[in-house]
């Protein structure tokens, strides 16, 4: 019991003294999964919508299929972006591997498939209702991909928070394709896991309050925002 | 491309052999407000739908001017009772209709604020489109309609659940739209509206056009018995629904 206290109260005076080694940790999560959900958002988002207003043969084996790499084990993601970028695979030649790039593109591939999943059911709903009259004004299939996203801005708000989740609670792939380097791919899972198997709990625990507090402020962040959007647009 | 005579001949509609149209002719010329009349169920609704392209039906032809074929790729646009509104402002909303066309996102809305103000909903421009009331959005969507410049504009039931000055509102922008030069098929309820607004009437019933004449002549003389009972309110069920 007392050794948790000591621990809590370590972790907390870590926090405090605004620890150098934690905060370098906690911006390069940030930077890291705030590029992979960039990247998720500009591919995942139009490619839900596409996937909700298309008629095209294997749509459903498409929408099945990424429905079901939303739940893909990020260990998987992994290795499949190792070999890629190991200096036998594909795109060895760029070096990437082990660099903050890579666990970039690994953690954008996590994503994309379940920020897609989550665009193509909201965007579908509404296409369903609006279907008729984009049709009727002669709207192209891209025109009415635009305006749903458009229409849907504030819902589709859940699945840029979904891919932010999913990519800073992540460690499979972050570690395989990062390497856990000390001051160059460490983030705050990769470190959580190192510290705890080395006894260091307090770092551990640190980096986990950090972790939890910035998830739920992004989240409160998009609750606000949809109910002011709710408001305002109905 | 002349889309005027529309002749309509022996159309027919029958999702897994039910008969929504059974057999409709009619021939509209290139002018005035032609409104469509006729119990619930009698397939107005879906009428209008095959006239503009989104009911295919089972068989029959709709020729337009002489040419034979598929609904016009322009000029054809219809309004329906419950319009789409997306969540944005009401300019947003009105130059929606313009988006198609290869217009500058400027000039797309300097159209579209022009044609709030002569449907006089300016004022309004910057709130957001679903907090309008159902008159104000049923305005915004003749707007928006109005603004692609279509030959025929087809209307269903445009001022259901509105009060009288909202429909007056509503009224008074179908006649503009009309003295523009479209063409105008409009399906109501409202008999009173009819008499205010139409030059001619189409009767319909159980899938069928039973008359298809003048206002004054429809109201004074309806040929059929169905009329007949519907304007004076009496239609029985028996005569509505043949099968039942
Ligand atoms: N795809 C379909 N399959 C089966 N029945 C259909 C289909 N589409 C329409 N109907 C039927 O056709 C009939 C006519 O429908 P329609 O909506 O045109 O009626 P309406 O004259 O517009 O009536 P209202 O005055 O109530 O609007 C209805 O009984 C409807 O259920
Ligand atoms: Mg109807």
């Amino acid at each position: 019991m007392s050794s948790l206290t000591t621990t809590v109260s370590d972790a907390l005076s870590l926090l405090a003294t605004f620890d150098h080694a934690v905060a370098e940790i906690v911006a390069l999560s940030l930077q890291v999964s705030g590029g992979a959900v960039a990247l998720g958002t500009l591919i995942g988002l139009p490619l839900g919508a596409c996937i909700a207003v298309g008629r095209f043969p294997g749509k459903n084996v498409l929408s099945v299929l990424i429905n079901g790499m939303m739940g893909l084990p990020s260990v998987v993601v992994g290795v499949v972006v190792y070999l890629l970028l190991s200096r036998s695979g594909p795109f060895g030649g760029f070096g990437l591997l082990y660099t903050p790039l890579a666990m970039i593109v690994a953690q954008t591939l996590l994503v994309v498939p379940l920020m897609a999943a989550i665009t193509r059911q909201v965007v579908e709903d509404v296409w369903q209702r609006y279907a008729e009259e984009l049709q009727l004004m002669r709207f192209s299939w891209w025109d009415s991909v635009t305006t749903l996203l458009y229409d849907c801005r504030h819902s589709l708000l859940v699945a840029v928070l979904a891919g932010l989740g999913r990519a800073m609670s992540e460690v499979g792939a972050v570690m395989i394709v990062g390497g856990n380097i000390d001051r160059a791919t460490r983030v705050m899972t990769t470190a959580i896991a190192l510290e705890t198997s080395k006894g260091d709990l307090a770092l551990a625990i640190a980096l986990g309050m950090v972790l939890i507090v910035i998830i739920l402020a992004l989240n409160a962040l998009a609750f606000a925002l949809r109910h002011w959007a709710m408001r305002r647009y109905g | 491309m002349a889309i005027f005579p529309l002749r309509i001949r022996d159309l027919r509609y029958q999702p897994n052999g039910r008969e929504v149209l059974a057999g409709i002719d009619l021939e509209l010329g290139d002018e005035g407000i032609t409104l469509v009349l006729g119990p619930n169920g009698a397939g107005k609704s879906v009428l209008l739908r095959t006239i503009c392209g989104l009911v295919q039906p089972s068989s029959g032809s709709i020729v337009w001017g002489e040419e034979q074929g598929a609904c016009p790729a322009q000029g054809v646009m219809m309004v329906f009772q419950r319009p789409m509104m997306l969540r944005a402002s009401v300019l947003h909303n009105v130059a929606l209709g313009l988006k198609p066309l290869a217009l500058s996102r400027r000039e797309r809305e300097a159209r579209a604020m022009a044609m709030l103000e002569r449907i006089g909903l300016a004022d309004r421009a910057a709130d957001s489109a679903r907090q309008l009331s159902g008159g104000e959005q049923q305005r915004l969507a003749l707007a928006r309609a109005w603004l692609t410049k279509p030959r025929l504009l087809l209307l269903d039931e445009p001022t259901a659940s509105l009060d009288p000055s909202a429909t007056a509102a509503v009224e008074l922008i179908i006649r503009e739209i009309r003295t523009d030069g479209t063409r105008i098929l409009m399906v109501t309820h409202n008999l009173g509206q009819a008499t205010r607004l139409g030059d001619d009437i189409v009767f319909m019933s159980a899938g069928r056009v039973c008359e298809h004449t003048a206002v004054r002549a429809f109201f004074a003389r309806p040929h059929s018995e169905e009329a007949r009972l519907f304007i004076q309110g009496e239609l029985p069920w028996r005569m509505r629904f043949p099968g039942a």
